[in-house]
């Protein structure tokens, strides 16, 4: 329970961070909420020689509107994004999923940018942004890039971002309070899901995505498709397990992990209104 | 007005919670080492070849040792009735047999310092054959100790004679195998200790543990020492359930290791390295036949129970015992056959872990007696009522070979079924069966005995009047969360008038203490609670004498008045009366007021009817604990908050064991819940309002006529929650399902009887 050594430096802006970053290459990472990073270190699962802490660049913390969509900074903690009224207003599932991560000391520390950056498969926000089509904000030393959620998730803990590039902000696009749910399956309520699914109605389109049910979070295409084609919310959820191997461990064979996917995705239309 | 029986908050408290308690981690030892063990990450390897000497190097490293420099004798065994060939060395020499056993002892200036140094140390292993699980055991085809030709390592019978337990001759039986998990006892504080040599040549050895003198006893044993040599001191524990009842071959090369560098040393595993080193719990097969009329009258029980002790034979050998000997309950059953045996596998050592074998024996008995009555189709409170042992009928010998001293197990029964309104409940049920609801609700009892005291050894306990006319009073039995401060100041108070701000209770110290057991088996309030007033009344009795001198008067004629601090004065006369302090202050100077007191017992049988209410997503396989109520008879209760406290905290680790807690490996040995993420401790949100009562049936037995409350939560509620789960489905054609009840495992039971 002890990290291994390492060096530490607190960065005083974004720029700052980036130029760290590409200094010490793979050997550094971003410390921002540390609730992923630090158990890591602490198990020394993970060593990093040199930590680059974002956490108080105080201008990557905010929740405006932004038009036709919302703009997180990378920075905001969970426990802001569940408590925003714009959000509430916008975009509930978010805020609602949000509401759900971890225990109350998890959501004041850990950050939106931090948990996507970290990829997850079994975090519950990655998927939820995959849901809602949102889009990444990443600043490299060349500049800003956009990459939209669907291409952000490249494998389990890996994602789009280059070595010397972190996420600035996260955009989601607004629905308002139409359809949506979020059903997370846990057998303590501060566990992981175990299977989670975070289901949307936008423009006549219903975008669905599934927790731990992959190496990445993934979005249902089988049961998006299925409805897409007049299916009903029965006979659609059907399919969400559809091309999925979800691993096996303790808490659920992957038989039963597809199971859980079908009946919390059908739960998930229902309560959404499909 | 007496404080017995009244509820009294605890005295710790408010240091606890302000100030901190303090722990060994915590004490203030000038010049003290680390020490960080290395330790096997292969569940069973041969050791070909180690080497330490890059770790030597390292910053900070003062020393490493391994086996084989280690000039002390094997671990004492438990009992001598375990094979000798069985030993274990204090860090393994040849062969590992389990994850996490120690192979190599770092001592360094810091606890980093040891942690980086490990990386270091170059171990070779050559892997043998894993054994996991008690079917791979007990065929013998790989054996942990091939000298002793045998994974067993014990085997016990008794009850009615074979012959007489006519199983086949019974109109209705239920047989099934039944699965007690594998537990972590996981408290708050993992082991933690340290060790100095004094300049006189004697040892000081801190302790996280239930009671210093036998780890005193047991390290003069092993270092050669005289008992007066050595001072173990037990300062404040954060919890224990058992599992420190004995000392571990990490706490015990200590004093070795501090010799050896010169030091004071110190070791606190990580949590990790704890889920592993500390003992486990439970972790028993149980194979159950339960036998009788249609009328739903019980006539012959016959149980064979393999236990897996882990690695190397430990407290958890001996336990099964103590299910066969409780295997029937609170039934009148004629005739029961108990057959045990204990296994080594590949994994970690299993110990006493709250309930200790008797959780394990409730387990097995109510859930055959919830079959028995499905398989009758009779109400399971109906079948519960028709087989109790009566009030009349005690002292009771059961056919298992142990006597229950008092019970109104009936009136337990009645008074939960009310309190939980059963006929409701029923009827809520019956409703959501019809309509085929997709959450189900299942009502599950629990009437359990328990027996306190099982373990032999009296507990001491003296009081001393202080000069300024405030007592002292010292007890043998170490408390780590029970609240023995304030129920001792409650005796103390209650015998001679003290305001419990005037009594100082002091423990876990042999050089303060003189004798002492272990607080554990619930026995404190029955063994060191008598002693101490015994201790109490002697010294009231001696301060008359006292006062009869200083009034001039005689003994027979000078009374106690307990109000208003205490005082002494004739008969008659109150006016003219004697306060502590003004005893104190009288008393000649060669004239200590100290009385002491040793009190053994024979066991106690407190008892319980508990009722679980769950839910359960008969899609998902989801159980949630809906309701829980408690009726708890521990004979007399000296402070009902800290009986409730008792009840709550048991209730909650019972019900993390029925749907949560289970320690689990992979074919190869490996761990798979060495962390608190993985391993399914229970938190408050997984928990109902319990609602609980108490009945005071007396034990014969202690001068107190206390029962012992501490662990009836975790032999009650695991059976009832798992009936409740069981329950809820058996419209649907489930018969059983396993602990934990998991949604995995609710969710198959479901499936495989809708096949």
């Amino acid at each position: 329970m002890i990290p291994a050594s390492f060096d530490y430096k607190r960065a005083e802006s974004v720029d700052e961070a980036i130029a760290l970053l590409g200094e010490h290459g793979d050997e550094a990472k971003l410390l921002a909420g540390g609730h992923s990073l630090l158990p890591l270190m602490k198990l020394r699962l993970a060593t990093p020689s040199f930590l680059i802490d974002v956490g108080r660049l105080k201008d990557l913390s905010y929740i405006r509107d932004a038009g036709d969509h919302i703009a997180i900074g990378a920075l905001t903690r969970h426990r802001d994004v569940e408590i925003s009224d714009l959000l509430a207003a916008e975009v509930p599932l978010l805020a609602r999923a949000a509401s759900t991560v971890g225990d109350p000391q998890v959501r004041h520390r850990g950050t939106l940018g931090g948990t996507l950056a970290h990829a997850d498969p079994a975090s519950d926000l990655p998927a939820v942004i995959l849901a809602l089509g949102g889009t990444l904000v990443a600043q490299g030393p060349g500049g800003s890039r956009e990459i939209a959620a669907t291409d952000f998730f490249q494998g389990f803990l890996e994602t789009a971002l280059a070595e010397d590039e972190m996420i600035t902000e996260v955009r989601v696009p607004k629905f308002g309070g139409k359809g949506w749910s979020f059903q997370k399956f846990t057998r303590r309520s501060q566990d992981w899901a175990i299977v989670g699914v975070a289901a949307v109605v936008a423009n006549g389109s219903t975008g669905i995505a599934l927790v731990n049910m992959a190496s990445t979070p993934v979005r249902a295409s089988g049961v998006e498709s299925a409805l897409a084609g007049g299916a009903s919310a029965t006979d659609a959820a059907a399919q969400a397990a559809d091309g999925l191997e979800p691993g096996a461990d303790l808490n659920a064979s992957t038989e039963y992990r597809q199971h859980l996917a079908r009946v919390l995705v059908r739960r998930a239309l229902e309560e959404a209104g499909v | 007005m007496t404080l017995f029986g009244t509820p009294v908050r605890r005295t710790e408290d408010h240091r606890l919670l302000t100030a901190g308690g303090t722990y060994v981690a915590d004490l203030d030892l000038p010049g003290v080492a680390a020490v960080t063990y290395v330790v096997s990450p292969f569940a069973h390897a041969r050791i070909t070849s180690i080497d330490v000497e890059a770790a030597r190097t390292m910053p900070g490293v003062i020393d490493v040792v391994i086996g084989s420099d280690v000039d002390l004798g094997p671990m004492p065994s438990v009992n001598p009735a375990f094979p000798e060939t069985m030993t274990r060395s204090i860090l393994a020499t040849d062969v590992v047999r389990f994850v996490g056993e120690p192979v190599v002892a770092i001592v360094a200036e810091t606890a980093s310092q040891g942690i980086d140094a490990m990386a270091e140390v170059v171990v070779d292993y050559d892997p043998l054959p894993v054994v996991v699980g008690i079917d791979a055991s007990a065929t013998d085809e790989v054996l942990l100790f091939p000298e002793a030709g045998t994974n067993t390592v014990m085997v016990a019978d008794g009850g009615s004679d074979a012959a007489d337990v006519d199983i086949e001759g019974c109109e209705v039986v239920v047989r099934a195998t039944y699965i007690s998990p594998r537990i972590a006892p996981a408290p708050i504080e993992p082991r933690s200790s340290a060790s100095r040599w004094e300049p006189d040549g004697r040892l000081t050895h801190w302790l996280s543990c239930q009671g210093a003198h036998p780890v005193r006893n047991m390290i003069a044993s092993v270092y050669g020492l005289p008992r007066e040599q050595v001072r173990v001191i037990c300062p404040d524990v954060g919890g224990s359930f058992g599992s420190k009842a004995r000392s571990y071959p990490e706490d015990l090369l200590l004093p070795w290791l501090s010799r050896r560098v010169g030091r004071p040393v110190r070791w606190t595993p990580n949590r990790s390295d704890d889920m592993v080193g500390l003992g486990h719990g439970r972790s028993q097969q149980q194979h159950v036949e339960l036998g009788g009329s249609r009328d739903g009258t019980l006539q012959a029980l016959r149980v064979r129970v393999v236990a897996d002790s882990g690695a190397y034979p430990m407290v958890g050998a001996m336990l099964p015992r103590n299910t066969g000997m409780l295997a029937c309950g609170p039934y009148r059953i004629p005739a029961v056959r108990w057959e045990i045996q204990s296994v080594l596998t590949n994994t970690t050592p299993t110990t006493a872990y709250r309930g200790a074998g008797r959780p394990e024996a409730t387990a097995l008995i109510e859930r055959a007696v919830d079959m028995f009555a499905a398989e009758i189709s009779m109400d399971p409170a109906e079948l519960r009522r028709h087989n109790f042992i009566g009030p009349d009928e005690f002292p009771y010998d059961t056919p298992t070979g142990v006597t229950y001293d008092s019970g109104t197990y009936a009136d337990g029964l009645e008074l939960a079924l009310r309190m939980a309104k059963y006929d409701e409940l029923r009827a809520e049920q019956q409703e959501r069966r019809s309509s085929g609801a997709q959450h189900q609700i299942g009502i599950g009892l629990a009437t359990f005995i328990d027996r306190t005291s099982g373990v032999p050894g009296a507990e001491y306990g003296s009081i001393e009047l202080e000069p300024d006319g405030s007592a002292l009073v010292r007890t043998g039995s170490n408390p780590y969360g029970q609240g023995h401060h304030t129920s001792w100041a409650m005796l103390v108070a209650d015998r001679t008038g003290l305001p419990m701000d005037r009594i100082r209770v002091v423990h876990g110290d042999t050089d303060v203490v003189p004798k002492g057991g272990i607080t554990g088996g619930s026995r404190s309030v029955q063994k060191a609670g008598s002693a101490i007033a015994a201790a109490s009344d002697q010294l009231v009795e001696r301060a008359r004498q006292v006062a009869a001198d200083t009034l001039e008067a005689a003994v027979d004629d000078v009374v106690l008045d307990r109000s208003g601090g205490g005082r002494f004065h004739v008969v008659g006369t109150p006016a003219r009366a004697l306060g502590w302090d003004e005893l104190a202050a009288n008393l000649p100077e060669d004239d200590a007021l100290r009385c002491e007191a040793e009190i053994e017992t024979g066991s106690s049988f407190p008892s319980g009817a508990y009722v679980a209410v769950v839910e359960v997503d008969t899609e998902t396989g989801h159980v949630r604990v809906r309701d829980f109520v408690t009726v708890d008879d521990a004979g007399a209760i000296l402070n009902p908050l800290l009986a409730e406290g008792q009840v709550h905290g048991g209730v909650g680790q019972g019900i993390a064991q029925a749907l949560y807690e289970e320690f689990a490996y992979d074919a190869d040995g490996n761990p798979l819940t060495a962390n608190l993420a993985d391993y399914g401790i229970i938190g408050a949100p997984e928990l109902p309002s319990f609602d609980g009562a108490l009945l005071e049936t007396l034990s014969p037995n202690n001068p107190l006529g206390a029962k012992g409350i501490a662990e009836s939560g975790t032999i009650g509620a695991p059976p009832a929650v798992q009936n409740a789960v069981v329950d809820a489905l058996s419209h649907l054609g489930v018969r059983h399902v396993d602990m934990p009840c998991t949604p995995e495992r609710v969710w198959q039971a479901i499936g495989a009887a809708g096949r």
